[in-house]
């Protein structure tokens, strides 16, 4: 057991992960930044396997390979448009394996415990290191474990049921039992007041019952979120997931586990915080659930939702100089994404000026329709985020919306009533022509009216978004 | 009803309020209509022509005035006109009540009801009633007829076999109805138009009647809208630079016609005896303003003078009078229009609705009392412009000021975070054991570095960060390895448990976030 290895062999990981966070700072250095990470991952992997992690390591050995190969295939075959519901599986697994661990932790102190001073002298590995705690140290490993339980618990059941409402496997709409907060608010206190007496020896049993309160909370948490609120959700869980790493790294004195899960806890909060400052929205308010308190009705809406076709479309298109498309997660829902980069590369051979205006919100998850986007090979120099691109709206000819809605809603603007007063919004109404991809005439994902699509200058072009673009291609010249 | 118009009485007015084709649309809603023998006459209308039209032609003044129960009339009417009205008679006519008091007194002692066409609110529904910009419509018209017609050149540049011809060059001063109208009219006879207005947000309807606005740096202290889009004064600076900029452009024109007027005041001077003098001899300046005291110097009411220099003045006031036929015709349209509205149900009943935000707005005495100034009309007559956004140019000490401060804000920021977070550690050190501190201390550093490395991460990039970071955090994976080892079954299988599902994301983390990052190109 050569511990002296194991920690150089953390610290070398430790900074490889860190670049690769590092690196993501940009397209290119990113390609350079996911090799660093799978080279922290192995050392880190297999530093353990030689050193602390003793016994056992061709089960544990199976058990990756076991693993990796179903990651690998799932990781192949997933479709790019079910990359959040992805996220929020895994996000899932690496909570209850928190969980499990943290319940070794404490099984294993038990046992340790119970062993009289002769017996644990002869310990190895984990329990060696129990072995050596005095008292305090071991009441602040018992916070350790239940923190580290308490929080994989709740990404657990969170990440589940976000990965059902991603998937449109669960009602997306935001919903509570009743009770709504009260609930979460008592199964947080129950959740204390075992863990005050699991802190004095009350045995395993309550460690038990603070689970599945957690579950609870995690499950009712996330169920009452709604389904435009999932991009921070996606994010916080991910935060969670770090933090609970963090957790048992404590517990287990691995600093390894430390430094990453706060690495990973410190990205997700403030990958939150970025967007819940995209939807001018406060953090609490979206964990809570529910949008936030409404001042007055919604202001009166006058005029009419005016349809166009293809052949409109395209001669519009055919006369524009410059072109904007805004993408939402219609396109993703419609897999238009190919449809969408070859309407741009037909524009673009035109001589037009074509450009994407990507909300930081758009879709279900941070980031969701760059990476679309990116796999329609769409060059990434010619999509823009909000800040970039707003101004341009006004000297810009046509404006396609495909699939969103929120993210444009001049009332978010105009309506101090509205709920989405105040959120930043892309001002495509600016521009001469907006032509909006619908699929019907319903409100948005947050069922608020959009008044964009009864303005002057906006024109519904109904159907699927990739029906729709496929028809107009051909007419493109 | 019966509806009536008098000849004008006012020197050289050929106006009149109703012709033939208007009193055939009176008629249709139910009144009778009379006229004044002699009535149409400066306006080319025959008396046959009125009865031919249905209306009874009566000999006198007095004999109309007691034959009808509405009067209309094109100017205020004189203090003698005013004796002749009756309780329960209605007068309609240019009426300027703000100007008029003794008149509008004298109306109230009559009992008559005065609507003052004048008074029509500036709003969409009541357009059709706006006499003012008909009136001033024709003025432009012909103002820029009459500068034509003392002009001694062309409007429009030529180049002919006898030689090149230059344009000629026009200011117009003001841009409301008749400044545009007199744009219209200049630059389709081919003049380069230059116009300026002190309400910035017209320069759009300058432009688009083709002439080019004349740009004043000045910061804008006033929406125009607020007052119903007429001008307000400006301020003594304003007038200043105003002023320099027209002494700049005067040289240069050829015609300058000047239509500024403030509601209720006497029109500003603007252009002034010296500008007047730095023009080339033979250029016209035609005073649209003349009426309320003229926007020039020099000029003179109702007159044409030629300044020292050789430069026309024009500062007739009866420019819509002497395009008599075609003032009238449009007047009449207005009065007929405002008869429609006070005719709700084309029965020939009049009906004086005074909650109607256009006859209230109009009706100046009405019942015995005075009904002027009337209440703000309660749709806003034109949209308020959102305030702009200023974009002041900081100059080099404010914006070293203002960094200065960003930087010592965010250096309290700073100093007072780490100063808690600090105090915070301190806390936690004195009860925690020493290897406890050892991790915490590692814990507090790697959460700082997270914060620091992530801030920089591209937007674009944020869903591989959460695939990247998802799949380091099954390091978690560690924890289970260590415990793998024990002794005890459940922990073995709890343990390996934990492995295989961080496997499946160590795996699907790293593998989708590379399928991602290889996707992204450049174009």
């Amino acid at each position: 057991m050569d511990y002296g290895f194991t920690t150089a062999a953390y610290v070398v990981a430790a900074i490889l992960f860190i670049l690769s966070l590092g690196g993501l700072s940009g397209q290119e250095s990113a390609k350079r930044a996911v090799w660093y990470g799978m080279a922290g991952m192995a050392l880190a992997v297999a530093a353990t396997l030689i050193g602390p992690g003793s016994g056992l390591w061709l089960l544990s050995l199976i058990m990756i390979a076991g693993g990796g190969a179903i990651g690998w295939v799932v990781a192949q075959r997933v479709q790019m448009t079910a990359m959040p519901q992805l996220v929020a599986a895994m996000h899932s697994l690496v909570g209850l394996a928190a969980v499990f661990v943290g319940f070794n932790a404490d099984i294993e102190l038990g046992r340790v415990l119970a062993m009289d001073p002769a017996a644990r002298a002869g310990l190895e590995g984990f329990a060696a290191v129990l072995a050596h705690k005095t008292p305090v140290e071991v009441s602040i490993l018992r916070v350790e474990v239940f923190l580290g339980v308490f929080i994989g618990a709740v990404t657990f059941t969170g990440s589940v049921i976000a990965f059902g409402k991603l998937a449109g496997k669960v009602n997306t709409a935001a919903q509570k039992l009743p009770g709504g907060h009260m609930l979460n608010a008592g199964a947080a206190a129950a959740s204390v007041l075992l863990g005050v007496l699991y802190f004095n020896d009350a045995g395993i049993w309550s460690l038990i019952l603070m689970t599945l309160l957690a579950f609870f909370i995690g499950y009712h948490l996330i169920m009452g979120i709604g389904g435009a609120d999932m991009p921070v959700v996606v994010s916080m869980l991910n935060s969670y997931s770090g933090w609970a790493a963090a957790a048992i790294g404590f517990s287990l004195g691995n600093d390894l586990l430390i430094v990453v899960g706060a690495l990973v806890g410190s990205s997700g909060a403030i990958l939150s915080y970025i967007m819940c400052k995209a939807m001018n929205r406060s953090f609490v308010s979206v964990i809570l659930g529910g949008f936030g308190g409404t001042s007055g009705p919604a202001m009166e809406i006058s005029g009419e939702q005016v349809a166009i076709d293809a052949e409109g479309v395209a001669a519009a298109l055919n006369d524009a100089d410059s072109v904007i498309i805004v993408p939402g997660y219609g396109m993703a829902v419609a897999q238009a994404q190919q449809s969408v980069s070859e309407l741009t590369r037909k524009l673009r051979a035109a001589g037009k000026t074509v450009r994407f205006a990507i909300h930081p919100v758009a879709g279900r998850l941070p980031g969701h329709m760059n990476v679309l986007l990116a796999e329609a090979k769409v060059p990434y120099d010619i999509v823009m985020e909000m800040d970039e691109i707003n101004e341009d709206f006004p000297s810009t000819d046509v404006v396609i919306v495909i699939g969103s809605n929120d993210i444009v809603n001049p009332a978010a603007q105009e309506d101090p009533n509205s709920p989405i007063a105040g959120m930043p919004v892309l001002e495509v109404w600016r521009a001469k022509q907006v032509f909006v991809s619908k699929r019907g005439q319903g409100t948005g994902y947050s069922g608020i009216e959009n008044p964009l699509f009864f303005k002057d200058n906006t024109r519904m072009f109904y159907g699927d978004a990739k029906k729709s673009l496929d028809q107009l291609l051909p007419m493109i010249d | 009803m019966k509806i009536g118009a008098p000849k004008e009485i006012f020197p050289g007015e050929a106006r009149v309020a109703m012709t033939p084709d208007s009193a055939l649309q009176l008629q249709k809603l139910g009144h009778e209509c009379f006229v004044e023998a002699g009535a149409g006459k400066g306006a080319g209308i025959s008396d046959a022509a009125y009865a031919g039209a249905g209306v009874t032609v009566l000999q006198d003044a007095a004999a109309l005035f007691a034959a009808v129960d509405v009067l209309a009339k094109v100017r205020p009417p004189s203090e003698a006109e005013v004796q002749m009205l009756r309780a329960g008679q209605t007068l309609i006519s240019f009426f300027y009540p703000a100007q008029n008091t003794e008149l509008l007194e004298q109306a109230k002692a009559q009992g008559a009801t005065v609507i003052a066409m004048d008074m029509v609110p500036r709003i969409s529904r009541a357009q059709k009633m706006d006499a003012l910009s008909s009136m001033a419509n024709i003025a432009g018209y012909r103002a820029v007829i009459e500068a034509g017609s003392n002009f001694g050149r062309f409007f429009t540049g030529q180049v002919t076999a006898a030689g090149k011809v230059p344009p000629a060059k026009v200011l117009v001063v003001g841009a409301g109805v008749a400044g545009l109208a007199a744009i219209g009219t200049a630059t389709s006879l081919g003049a380069i138009v230059h116009a300026f207005d002190v309400r910035p947000e017209v320069s759009e309807q300058i432009e688009s009647m083709g002439a080019s606005f004349v740009f004043l740096e000045f910061e804008p202290t006033q929406d125009g809208a607020a007052t119903g889009g007429y001008a307000a004064p400006s301020s003594p600076e304003f007038r200043e630079k105003q002023l320099a900029k027209f002494r700049e452009l005067a040289p240069e024109m050829d015609i300058v016609i000047t239509t500024a007027l403030i509601p209720g005041r006497p029109a500003p001077k603007l252009w002034t005896e010296d500008m007047v003098a730095l023009m080339k001899p033979g250029s016209v300046v035609v005073d649209l303003a003349a009426e309320r005291g003229g926007n020039c110097d020099l000029t003179v009411p109702d007159e044409k003078i030629v300044s020292p220099n050789g430069v026309t003045i024009v500062g007739y006031t009866d420019f819509p009078s002497r395009m008599a036929a075609q003032a009238s015709t449009l007047y009449s349209t207005n009065i007929r229009h405002m008869m429609t509205d006070l005719t709700p149900k084309k029965d020939g009943a009049i009906f004086q609705n005074m909650e109607d935000d256009v006859i209230r707005g109009a009706t100046v005495t009405h019942d015995g009392a005075i009904t002027f100034p009337p209440p703000p009309p309660k749709i806003a007559a034109i949209a308020a412009a959102k305030p702009k956004e200023k974009v002041r140019e900081l100059t080099h000490e404010e914006k070293r000021a203002a960094e200065t401060a960003a930087f010592k804000k965010q250096t309290r920021d700073q100093v007072a975070l780490l100063a808690v977070g600090g105090a915070l550690l301190l806390a936690v050190g004195l009860v925690a054991p020493a290897s406890f501190m050892q991790h915490f201390i590692v814990f507090v550093l790697a959460v700082f570095i997270g914060f620091q490395v992530i801030w920089n991460v591209s937007h674009s990039l944020h869903t591989p960060l959460m695939a990247i970071t998802n799949a380091i955090s099954s390091i978690i994976i560690l924890g289970a390895l260590m415990q793998i080892g024990s002794g005890n079954f459940l922990v073995i299988l709890l343990a390996a448990l934990a492995i295989f599902m961080a496997g499946i994301n160590i795996f699907g983390g790293f593998l989708v976030t590379r399928r991602m990052l290889a996707m992204f190109q450049k174009s």
